[in-house]
């Protein structure tokens, strides 16, 4: 069969085929759909989880591979950083069944924080790395991933980037071939890490870099096409397809598919047959340092740039310095950022937050970042998953001690505080913080297009799951209950009496806002636990001055035409937040 | 490179480009093209401006469009022709949704929607302009303003003939097969 498929769909359909039975992840852009896809497809071969976070994610798949199953777990790049730790010492032991993580890279940063390069991490880690280019490649590796795993008793690391997991090229499909079970055998010298044997495991890894280079020098994934002799390009990943586009049929290609550990013999060939030698990679000089390290002469960096995503242009402006004529206006396009969509319970709160002085706000990862951007600017950092709550305890600590007026309000999102909050949250309970920690909690995961987590009542499989009882959680770690608010964040009174206690507790306080992803499809529990009713806000334009109060929500259902302002029909939800801060009552729910 | 064609849808969030390109690609992979389509997600699906790209002839290496090489826009919103017309051939064609969002910093009053965006362009190329919320609308739906661009767009890209029925019935929520196909055809017979 041959389908147009995104590189995840491949990727999960090639997991699928080579005969793993069990997946992990955590959710993350561009990495997400891999693991959707095989709850949705291939469920019936594969049990698949959405793990709290991605170290948890890493060591289920872990444990799954040395109990004898082939397993995957996925996750965006930033991810590996946390699940840095189990990786590390995993490529000390080994696996007993094939064992691949997905490393999803964000150049451009799309969705992400940083552009961070992930190939380090293989080489870091000392273990093999693959990069496919397209979809085909995404399926095709899978098996051949596997394979090595189990050859060499190694994770393997699969590097793909949000152009490979988000473009969609055609794909032939294979079949899924059962993978035989490996009976688990006892092997306390081989599996447990004490220092008396990761002492001959790491003189193992050494053996398993001699034994891998030798594969890269011999291996078709990284295969010459000569043509002229002019020009002689290396590239791996989606940069393959922007080079072999503007380099054209003239130019010769050493495509690597295995990047790690590098083919030096295999290019130091293709060098010698090629009179000016380019390599274009994404991002760091990754190939291009081990290239001359190994003292072959190259250009790469000088001309390609190593920040941002990389297209046809950016290579054709580097090597040729031309760019292609394109259509012009002189007339500019206003900006077009993001923003909380109409009806997002995070506005409301992020509404109030923003009316407070001497608050400094520690942000997170999720939609809610969004809270930062005008009109609101009600965030003052962010850094990664869970940093909001313990980088805000280590903040009043420090206002505690010089700037005594200032307070500090934590917000972070229901998944991101499963994923990594509640040690921060226990941080605080135990060293006596005064911050506010304030649990964003619209019942999904919603940045990433609304995966189940542990609160939300089911699994990735769509089994009804117990939920995280968050109070109760609160309470257990050393929150005292009267500092635990729980609130409606589309009703500004809750929010603002809740942020009046939570300031001046001098103990810690969290505050938890409920209220469902405006976008989410409601769960049967929704519907009993909201009202969902669909009410819209309308204007009576007869009462509105134009005061610009309600657009000062930042709702982008709201806009003012010919002096009055005027509500969406088609965006507006009814959360009712423009209705609460007019103050001159002019806007009133429809139907009510 | 010259038998590629590259088409670039460009909107808003949820303006589903998505579905559109999905339809289309479907279309001319039925066809026998190798097509790379490329699409956005997360962050920037939240209001921010996206594109879905499709480049579809005999060989295709890059999933995404570059600098001039786009035959043909179709623009879900008429601001986003201009962010996105560095895309565009000097001769390429641009389909314009007469539709206006207004982003972030127009609504706190930072920044006028800019004026004469049809005008301008028209001077410059092949520009089709239709209300395709309003047709939506007429014919009950205004979700279905996507579908009503493809049409435009497929009868812009002079590909009317393929069983564009059957490939919309495909993509389309079970259910809604007719609507969409009506909506297809009308936003054929708008420009």
């Amino acid at each position: 069969m041959k389908l147009l498929m995104t590189g995840n769909e491949a990727a999960a359909r090639g997991a699928y085929e080579a005969g793993i039975i069990f997946a992990s992840a955590y959710p993350g852009t561009p990495s997400t759909e891999i693991l959707e896809n095989l709850a949705g497809q291939y469920r019936d071969k594969v049990y698949s989880e959405w793990s709290p976070n991605e170290k948890v994610a890493v060591e289920a798949a872990i444990g799954a591979a040395i109990a004898g199953g082939r397993a995957l777990v996925c996750m965006k790049h930033v991810g590996v950083n946390v699940a840095a730790d189990p990786l590390m010492t995993f490529g000390y032991t080994g696996t007993t069944a094939g064992f691949v993580l997905v490393s999803a890279d964000d150049p451009g940063m799309h969705s992400s924080q940083n552009e961070q390069d992930n190939r380090y991490y293989a080489k870091f880690a000392k273990i093999p790395m693959l990069e496919p280019s397209n979809s085909q490649e995404a399926k095709d590796f899978m098996p051949i991933a596997y394979e090595l795993s189990e050859k060499w008793n190694t994770p393997v690391f699969f590097r793909m980037t949000t152009r490979v997991c988000h473009s969609k090229s055609i794909v032939e499909w294979g079949e899924r071939t059962e993978a035989e079970h490996i009976k688990y055998v006892k092997d306390i010298k081989r599996y447990v890490a004490t220092p008396a044997h990761a002492k001959p495991m790491r003189e193992k890894v050494e053996e398993r870099m001699k034994i891998m280079t030798e594969f890269a020098n011999a291996t078709d994934l990284n295969k010459p096409e000569y043509n002229g002799r002019a020009i002689g390009v290396i590239s791996a990943g989606v940069a393959y397809q922007y080079a072999r586009e503007v380099f054209g049929e003239e130019a010769s290609y050493l495509k690597l598919g295995f990047t790690h550990p590098m083919p030096i013999e295999t290019i130091r060939e293709f060098a010698s047959k090629v009179d000016k030698l380019y390599v274009v990679e994404e991002l760091e000089p990754y190939m291009e340092e081990q290239i001359r390290a190994a003292g072959i002469d190259c250009i790469g960096k000088s001309v390609i740039p190593n920040m941002g995503e990389l297209d046809t242009d950016r290579v054709r402006l580097g090597v040729y310095g031309k760019e292609n004529p394109a259509l012009q206006s002189e007339i500019k396009a206003a900006d077009r950022p993001p923003t909380l969509c109409a009806g997002c319970p995070h506005r409301g709160f992020f509404y109030s937050l923003s009316r407070r002085k001497n608050v400094m706000v520690t942000g997170n990862i999720g939609c809610y970042t969004l809270g930062n951007a005008e009109p609101l600017f009600a965030i003052d950092t962010t850094i990664c998953m869970g940093a909001s709550i313990s980088s805000g305890h280590g903040a009043s600590k420090v206002f505690e001690r010089t700037e005594p007026e200032m307070k500090v309000v934590s917000v972070i999102g229901d998944s991101t505080f499963f994923h990594s909050g509640v040690t921060s949250l226990m941080d605080i309970a135990y060293n006596g913080g005064s911050s506010v920690a304030v649990i964003l909690d619209n019942r999904i995961t919603g940045m990433t297009g609304h995966q189940q987590n542990p609160g939300s009542g089911y699994t990735l499989m769509g089994d009804p799951a117990p939920e995280v009882d968050i109070p109760a959680l609160c309470v257990a770690m050393g929150i005292k209950k009267e500092n635990i608010h729980i609130v409606n964040p589309n009703n500004l009174a809750e929010n603002d009496a809740a942020l009046d206690a939570a300031l001046a507790a001098e103990e810690p306080s969290v505050i938890i806002t409920k209220w469902p992803c405006v976008l989410k499809k409601p769960s049967r529990e929704d519907r009993e636990r909201f009202d969902l009713s669909k009410k819209q806000c309308r204007v009576d334009p007869e009462a509105c001055i134009n005061c610009g109060t309600c657009i000062g929500t930042g709702c982008p259902a709201l806009f003012a035409r010919n002096g009055k302002v005027e509500i969406d029909s088609g965006t507006c939800t009814g959360c009712g937040v423009c209705m609460q801060v007019c103050p001159f009552g002019a806007i009133e729910k429809a139907g009510e | 490179m010259a038998d590629i064609k590259n088409i670039l849808l460009v909107g808003v969030g949820g303006q589903g480009t998505i579905l559109a390109s999905k339809i289309l690609s479907t279309a001319l992979v039925n066809a026998g093209y190798d097509v790379k389509m490329s699409e956005v997600h997360g962050m920037a699906q939240r209001g921010g401006s996206v594109t879905t790209q499709i480049r579809y002839g005999e060989k295709v290496f890059s999933p995404i469009i570059g600098r001039g090489e786009a035959d043909v826009m179709v623009c879900f919103e008429k601001m986003e022709a201009l962010r996105w017309l560095d895309f565009v051939k000097p001769d390429g064609k641009l389909v314009i949704n007469d539709y206006e969002i207004p982003s972030a910093p127009i609504l706190v009053g930072k920044e006028p929607y800019p004026e004469g965006i049809i005008e301008d362009l028209s001077k410059k190329t092949e520009v089709s302009v239709f209300k395709a919320a309003d047709i939506a609308k007429e014919l009950g739906n205004p979700k279905t303003m996507n579908i009503v661009l493809l049409g435009a767009l497929v009868k812009a890209m002079g590909i009317e003939d393929m069983d564009w029925d059957t490939f919309i019935s495909m993509n389309v929520k079970k259910g809604f097969e007719e609507l969409n196909i009506k909506a297809f055809r009308a936003g054929m017979a708008a420009i």
